[in-house]
């Protein structure tokens, strides 16, 4: 049997906001469409940027792309602040309960001494690569005019920000929460040769003035190739060294990197196929920009999976930008 | 590995956990990803004597948040679906959410966007952190005040194309030129101007007016969101004192540069909160103090202090704080005047106040209201009731810098306009005061690029040749539903058939709207 309560219904004049009404009609609409289109402001700024003078507030002209419209470019996964932290709730939950399983048992101190530094040398120091996209994913958010695109962005910033804290507190369970095991793997990070080609990179990243040259860079050709070398088939290798409970600690980096892959592409998709000249300029950011991730990684695969993985993962890369109408090196790997 | 070390403290670990995660770049310069951090003149000798101002790391952000975003679209699912816009005090109450709209919340919005900006701009990971927090609260403030307002934007008018009519309309101009200027600026005087003066000194002058006045008039939605809020505040605030001490103390060269903008700030802010004065003390049905107890109670008691604990660093209370407390008994009065017989051109409606609120104004405003605002009331009621409502159809002057029409009075004789002017360049500028007249001397080159609404209708610049064109066209304010007078308009009537009482005639009578 089902009940149901009757409640009175008062007609309203109008069933969203105009600018919703004007893209979508005068529906109901959903939570993300009141939340994140046209929010910002469009036109008629006071003074300009003492930053920026060339430029106005809000300029759609800090990327060289150029968009009819930036709000095409939406999210699959409809996050606006509330989905977004509620989702996220859910998966440090989940990850809480393996630091503390971890903790509790010993997991991570319990591994051999020279385990233990394979840790430091090659996983954690990935937190400073975190806070370079944390910063890159902050300007974009800062940049970026449509809402839409904005808040992706500043999403990304701060799950970079809690990926390299999960990072960090590997560490901190391998030293007793002391933290000598920081100053040890950031050690590496500074002046070992097998992070210095990616250690350049991600500082060349903070130098990029054009925020969609950096959304390309960081989020697609940089994660894209990071991701699946550092928390999948790294992963394994540490697995094959006896580390395989560190595996618990990094699910939220796998569950993250698949979830993110489909606004990466949906927004690069959108872009691409708004014009030649989209493409041509996206096009010569990844000839300029795909080898030397690939280069800044070597060091690190030749270390652990060995070079041919990275090859295999180049080539997966290779095939997503393909999908978009883009190329790069990967396929003859 | 386990080590002899010491346990780290929390605050150790706080930092290990988000500026350790930093490094001093070698392959590219530090001024190249850093370019912005010098050419204010603040001097930054080491970041790392920055205190956290709060400690969250990212997974118990997450968690904290996410609680309290559920418990927040519960109550706004419940209150959309009992209609809870029907249990206010009076739809006159809704003005106040129209003008939070259209002024306040895309300010959020842009607080969000400057707050991003910043949250790369600084060297300083941990005031990057901070900035980056609050970057995102800002966001949740925007949104979720666009779902708080999602339905009684179905139910009343004028609430429909806030973002829209931030960019153009006249008044709107006023918090979106403040903004613009804070964001326009380098990162330490964005810091000083938004989160010290704005979310520190004055915050509890525009927050507690707006969501208190929610309490009082029946509105859940908004007060709901207030509550919420409140701990992102609180943090918030927190930066702001932090900000402010940190660079007083990292160099004396800092604190003239310092000093001149908290005296730029807090006569911006306050300009900026002549709208939340007339709102408190005209458009809530249902009183919770007066615009002068509250600044009384939250400037000149609770600043008072402040500035009292920033004297050792040799920071003053700021300039032309006299002009701002005596103009407590004034500026509602003025600027509801004012709003009174443009109210063609505006989203939101106006009305004179019916006989028990002139008698609670008379009470707290005892040495003004009788003396200078009855008479001119009571005569636009008589004229209003004999069907001549009073407009004015000459647009009015601009102050030059907070963009407010030039009605604001001398500190020592209120019947007398504090308009100034000056001549820039073979340029002629007004002012409403001297506070804006120095902030404008101080950086001439930035006040002249002003979009100002009313020069820029007479240009030409606002899709129409008359004013009616431009409101209906240009400002998306539509005529006879979201504009003019209270008394009659459709909320009106419709608010009577929501209460069961029988539409009024065109002649008001009073009695039956209460
Ligand atoms: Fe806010
Ligand atoms: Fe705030
Ligand atoms: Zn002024």
């Amino acid at each position: 049997m089902s009940v149901e309560i009757k409640t009175t219904s008062v007609e309203p004049i109008r069933n969203t906001y105009s600018a919703i009404a004007r893209r979508f009609g005068d529906k109901p609409a959903t939570r993300y469409q009141e939340a994140s289109f046209d929010l910002a402001a469009t036109t008629n700024f006071h003074y300009r940027p003492l930053w920026d003078p060339k430029r106005t507030l809000n300029d759609p002209t800090r990327t060289a792309l150029r968009m009819e419209d930036w709000y095409s470019v939406t999210d699959p996964r409809q996050f606006f602040y509330g989905a977004y932290v509620g989702n996220r709730a859910k998966m440090q939950e989940a990850a809480e309960s393996s630091f503390a399983f971890c903790d509790k048992r010993n997991l991570l101190t319990r591994l051999p001494e020279e385990t233990q530094k394979q840790l430091l040398r090659l996983l954690v120091p990935f937190r400073h690569v975190a806070l370079g996209a944390n910063m890159n994913n902050s300007k974009i958010a800062g940049d970026s005019t449509a809402t839409t695109v904005s808040q992706m962005h500043m999403f990304a910033a701060t799950d970079h920000l809690g990926m390299g804290q999960y990072l960090t507190r590997i560490a901190l369970l391998l030293d007793g929460s002391t933290g000598t095991a920081l100053d040890e793997s950031k050690t590496y990070w500074m002046d070992d040769e097998l992070w210095q080609p990616l250690r350049k990179l991600v500082e060349g990243t903070l130098v990029i003035d054009d925020w969609f040259e950096i959304t390309l860079v960081q989020n697609v050709l940089l994660d894209g190739l990071m991701y699946p070398l550092v928390y999948d088939r790294m992963d394994a290798w540490f697995g094959e060294q006896g580390a395989e409970t560190v595996s618990m600690l990094t699910e939220f980096h796998r569950d993250w990197y698949k979830e993110s892959l489909r606004w990466t592409n949906a927004m690069i998709k959108t872009v691409v196929a708004e014009s030649d000249s989209n493409r041509e300029q996206v096009q010569s950011w990844i000839d300029q920009w795909e080898p030397m991730v690939y280069e800044a990684l070597k060091p690190i695969a030749q270390a652990t999976t060995g070079l041919d993985v990275l090859d295999e993962l180049r080539a997966e890369l290779s095939v997503r930008l393909k999908k978009v109408g883009l190329q790069s090196t990967g396929v003859q790997a | 590995m386990a080590s002899k070390n010491k346990k780290l403290n929390l605050k150790d670990k706080y930092q290990y956990l988000t500026r350790d995660m930093a490094w001093e770049p070698t392959y590219e310069k530090h001024e190249d990803i850093y370019p912005d951090e010098s050419f204010e003149g603040i001097k930054i000798i080491n970041w790392d004597q920055w205190e956290d101002p709060f400690r969250l790391t990212m997974d118990t952000y997450w968690k904290y948040q996410a609680e309290k975003e559920k418990k927040l679209y519960a109550i706004f699912d419940a209150f959309a679906q009992n209609n809870g816009q029907q249990n206010i005090t009076d739809a006159r109450y809704v003005n106040a959410l129209k003008l939070f709209l259209s002024g306040i919340s895309p300010v959020e919005y842009a607080a969000y966007q400057g707050y991003a900006r910043v949250g790369r701009q600084f060297s300083g990971a941990g005031a990057r952190v901070a900035c980056q927090m609050q970057a995102i609260d800002e966001l949740r403030h925007a949104q979720t005040q666009q779902h708080a307002m999602s339905h009684y934007n179905k139910h009343f008018n004028g609430l429909h194309d806030a973002s829209y009519q931030h960019d153009r309309v006249w008044f709107l101009s006023v918090p979106k030129s403040f903004f613009d200027d804070a964001r326009s600026a380098g990162p330490f005087e964005f810091l000083t101007a938004i989160s010290f003066s704005f979310e520190y000194v004055l915050t509890n002058l525009l927050f507690v007016p707006f969501m208190s006045g929610a309490a009082y008039n029946g509105d859940m939605a908004t007060v709901t969101f207030g509550f919420s809020a409140q701990s992102d505040e609180a943090r918030h605030m927190t930066l702001g004192l932090e900000v402010i001490k940190f660079i007083l103390e990292q160099h004396e060269d800092n604190v003239p540069i310092i000093q001149k903008w908290i005296d730029k700030w807090f006569w911006r802010g306050f300009r900026l909160l002549s709208l939340v004065g007339m709102m408190m003390d005209y458009m809530l049905p249902n009183k919770v103090m007066s615009w002068a107890e509250a600044w009384e109670m939250y400037y000149e008691q609770s600043g008072g202090a402040l500035f009292k604990d920033l004297e050792r660093y040799g920071i003053r209370p700021p300039k032309y704080q006299d002009v701002a407390n005596a103009a407590k008994n004034h500026s509602s009065h003025q600027t509801w005047a004012t709003f009174y017989q443009y109210s063609q051109a505006t989203n939101f409606h106006t009305w004179m106040p019916q006989e028990e609120e002139m008698a609670w104004l008379s009470e707290k405003y005892p040495e003004t209201f009788d003396k200078y605002y009855r008479d001119r009331f009571e005569h636009w009621d008589k004229e209003q009731k004999e069907g001549n409502r009073f407009y004015n159809n000459t647009l009015p002057q601009l102050c030059q810098v907070c963009q407010i029409p030039t009605i604001m009075t001398e500190k020592d004789d209120p019947t007398v306009f504090s308009h100034r002017q000056i001549k820039h360049e073979g340029e002629r500028y007004h002012f409403c005061s001297d506070g804006c007249c120095d902030i404008f001397k101080n950086e001439p080159e930035k006040y002249i690029q002003a979009w100002m609404p009313v020069h820029q209708i007479y240009q030409g610049n606002c899709g129409g040749a008359d004013v009616a064109t431009v409101v209906e066209k240009y400002y998306h304010i539509v005529p006879g539903v979201d504009n003019m007078e209270y008394i009659g308009s459709p909320d009106h009537q419709r608010w009577l058939d929501i209460k069961g009482l029988k539409p009024l005639s065109a002649s008001r009578d009073k009695t039956a709207a209460a």
